[in-house]
């Protein structure tokens, strides 16, 4: 986790998610891009975060991109966010002696567009939280802040000050995140993305 | 030919008997400074692993008048540290006829972590207090002395989950409009308190009850505020 | 792709290289665990289980109301203890053994049948898997409770407790417990083992789950004591909007926006 640093949170709002990453791709200490983004669009209303080794990072969103996919074409409907992260879980079971080295966070919007968020650990064990989910080397900066910030039923404005203040303070005292950050914020009608500027230290 | 030294099993080293004298007790500190009062707190929790030692531990120590001292790390050493700076602010007091300020104070525990500079107290500590103008003031400092005037600082098991928190409400970080921060008392309680909560919630060590001291000019008063107990 | 069986050992050969390798020192990133008080204990017309909500990540609380009382089967549950993924993982897949034993012979699972299995599995994975897990549930035969250690070893007894605050759990089941208790009065006894652990135990934490099983009927009560709700914040932190400096933006509409009849008008 250490190796490459980075950082993604989720949050819920008021039929809205939001997922944010930070867009630093570095060797230990030193940087060597800041466009490295960590969210994946799975389906069009979920997106997943990974947070973690960056040649796992992409091994493991191409895998699970194949499988979302393969998913549509045999059973003609879009993967719902709670099934494909039952799917993410059972992937990285997988790979219970060997794991990835990342740890997802999954926002999305189900078919009757109710919010979902949840995250795993590294060996797939899920995390459904109805508040926030955070993961990366910024984990517990992220949680204290978002714990301090988040409240329920925010719309999607708000949701995207609330999640760009946290991630953008939390990744701040962070050696390893930072430079630059995406965020999206999901609600039933439209994506919403947004660069934001930061720091560049 | 020339044969080499044939490896023998060697009788492994237990790395495990090695003297080490110390233990985290966790506990999550913190101190600001406002225009003309100061706020340290620190939660009341000493813990050992999974294990609660003590639900009411003190870990914030008035000095004087206009000084409170906070640590948190090896309770032990934090204690011992305290005990040391008031028999030295009590010889400082014999001498020179006057209670040592804050600043000087914060030079004198500087050089007082130093001195143990290969047998280090370990706990991180927070000196918050009215300077001689009667501004708040904040030293920080790590465990071997090393020592800053700040603004606000979060110390101790929670500190990461806490100086986001104040970068962003008390040093206003990453705003793109022009918001001035007017501190008031009630404001900087309010904040402290918030979060305290917010790092009991999502860190182990720290909860039980948080000590808030607020230092004016008019004197130093102890808040006791309730924090979960699980 | 080709479909295969089992765990996948792809990436076993590298993680050690990255972890041991020669100018390699990379620190694993920690699995959650759950910290964990769990419990069980027979009264006179069935099992009652416990457990606390919290799940944490070294001291850090990863998730503050998981689950940690499994579905097995209709008339059996089990509590897991240990790595959060495996005890998850090891139950689920005993709970679909357990279901095509009952369609393969027609009969209601046996609470021994299940138990076999787990210990079965963990003993082949040589305390790899680790999961401690408290089994109960009623069958043709009785209730029946039964703890499984993470090597595979069991043990059957009238009352248990698992996971990091057993101790503080166990102290409250060793000083009140008696035989044949009342439904009521054994359900306030796991809740008060499991409040032992969330209050004197800091891996575990938040709200109490207990679970009732009966001869032909489960309870599950989900959040049974709710001890450590979190108070009202003394301020809320709301930000002006247009507060966070934005560079880019781009919109992806899902919804087609239809300006026809608009259009129609202007003409």
């Amino acid at each position: 986790m250490e190796y490459n640093g980075g950082a993604v949170v989720a949050m819920v709002g008021k039929d809205c998610v939001a997922i944010a990453s930070d867009k630093r791709f570095g060797l230990q200490l030193l940087t060597l891009a800041t466009d490295f983004e960590k969210i994946y669009k799975m389906t069009d209303k979920c997106y997943i975060g990974l947070a973690g080794l960056a040649t796992d990072v992409q091994t493991l969103s191409q895998e699970l991109k194949l499988k979302v996919d393969l998913y549509k074409l045999r059973e003609e409907r879009e993967i719902t966010p709670k099934k494909f992260a039952h799917l993410v879980s059972s992937t990285l079971y997988d790979h219970r002696w060997g794991p990835y080295f990342c740890e997802p966070c999954i926002a999305g919007l189900d078919s009757d567009n109710k919010p979902f968020i949840c995250s795993t650990d590294l060996i797939g064990c899920i995390n459904f939280a109805k508040d926030f989910v955070v993961c990366g080397t910024t984990a517990r900066e992220l949680y204290g802040i978002c714990e301090s910030f988040w409240e329920p039923d925010l719309g999607p404005e708000e949701l995207f000050e609330v999640i760009s203040q946290s991630l953008l303070n939390a990744f701040d005292r962070d050696s390893q995140s930072g430079w630059g950050a995406v965020v999206h914020i999901i609600t039933p009608d439209k994506i919403i993305t947004r660069h934001l500027k930061t720091r560049q230290d | 030919m020339i044969s080499e030294p044939i490896p023998t099993a060697q009788p492994a080293r237990q790395m495990a008997n090695r003297f080490d004298p110390y233990e985290d007790n966790g506990g999550t500190t913190m101190a600001l400074a406002g225009e003309d009062f100061c706020i340290v707190a620190a939660d009341t929790r000493q813990s050992d692993g999974y294990h609660i030692n003590c639900r009411y531990a003190p870990k914030a120590h008035q000095l004087s008048d206009k000084t409170v001292i906070g640590t948190s790390g090896f309770y032990a050493d934090g204690i011992c540290l305290v005990k040391r700076i008031k028999q030295r602010m009590e010889w400082y007091y014999h001498q020179h006829d006057k209670v040592m300020s804050t600043p000087a104070l914060a030079q004198l525990l500087s050089v007082m972590l130093y001195q143990k500079r290969f047998f280090p107290y370990y706990c991180f500590t927070i000196l918050g207090g009215l300077d001689e103008e009667g501004k708040g003031c904040v030293f920080d400092y790590d465990s071997v002395g090393n020592v800053e005037r700040v603004k606000y600082q979060a110390e101790g098991s929670g500190k990461e989950l806490l100086q986001p928190f104040l970068d962003s409400q008390i040093g206003l970080k990453n705003r793109a409009t022009d918001d001035v921060l007017d501190l008031t008392e009630e404001k900087a309680i309010k904040i402290v308190k918030d979060a305290f909560s917010s790092v009991t919630e999502r860190d182990i060590h720290t909860g039980d009850c948080v000590e808030i001291y607020i230092i004016r000019k008019d004197g130093i008063e102890c808040e006791k505020y309730p924090l979960k107990r699980d | 792709m080709a479909t295969k069986t089992g765990f996948n050992f792809d990436n076993y050969q590298r993680n050690l290289f990255l972890e041991h390798g020669k100018e390699n020192n990379m620190k694993l990133p920690k699995a959650t665990k759950t910290g964990t008080t769990i419990v069980g204990l027979m009264f006179k017309d069935g099992i009652v289980l416990g457990a606390d909500t919290r799940a944490t990540e070294g001291p850090i609380v990863a998730d503050k109301n998981c689950e940690k009382i499994h579905y097995i089967a209709p008339n059996m549950y089990c509590c897991g203890a240990g790595t959060a993924a495996d005890t998850e993982m090891t139950t689920a897949l005993i709970s679909s053994n357990i279901e095509l034993h009952r369609l393969n012979t027609g009969r209601e699972a046996r609470v021994v049948t299940a138990m076999t299995m787990l210990k079965q599995l963990l003993f082949k994975y040589q305390g790899h898997i680790g999961a401690a897990l408290i089994l109960g549930g009623v069958d043709c035969t009785g209730p029946h409770l039964y703890t499984i250690y993470p090597h595979g070893s069991t043990d059957k007894l009238p009352y248990v407790t698992m996971g990091s605050g057993s101790l503080a759990a166990m102290a409250v089941f060793e000083s009140k417990y008696k035989k044949d208790l009342e439904r009521q009065e054994a359900i306030d006894l796991v809740a008060e083992a499991i409040q032992a652990g969330i209050f004197n135990d800091m891996g575990s934490g938040s709200n109490v789950d207990v679970c009732v099983l009966t001869k032909g009927k489960v309870d599950y009560l989900r959040n049974y004591i709710k001890p450590n709700v979190r108070k009202e914040k003394e301020q809320v932190y709301k930000f002006n909007l247009g507060v966070t400096p934005v560079i880019k933006e781009s919109i992806r509409n899902l919804v087609d926006v239809v300006e026809v009849n608009e259009m129609e008008i202007d003409q």
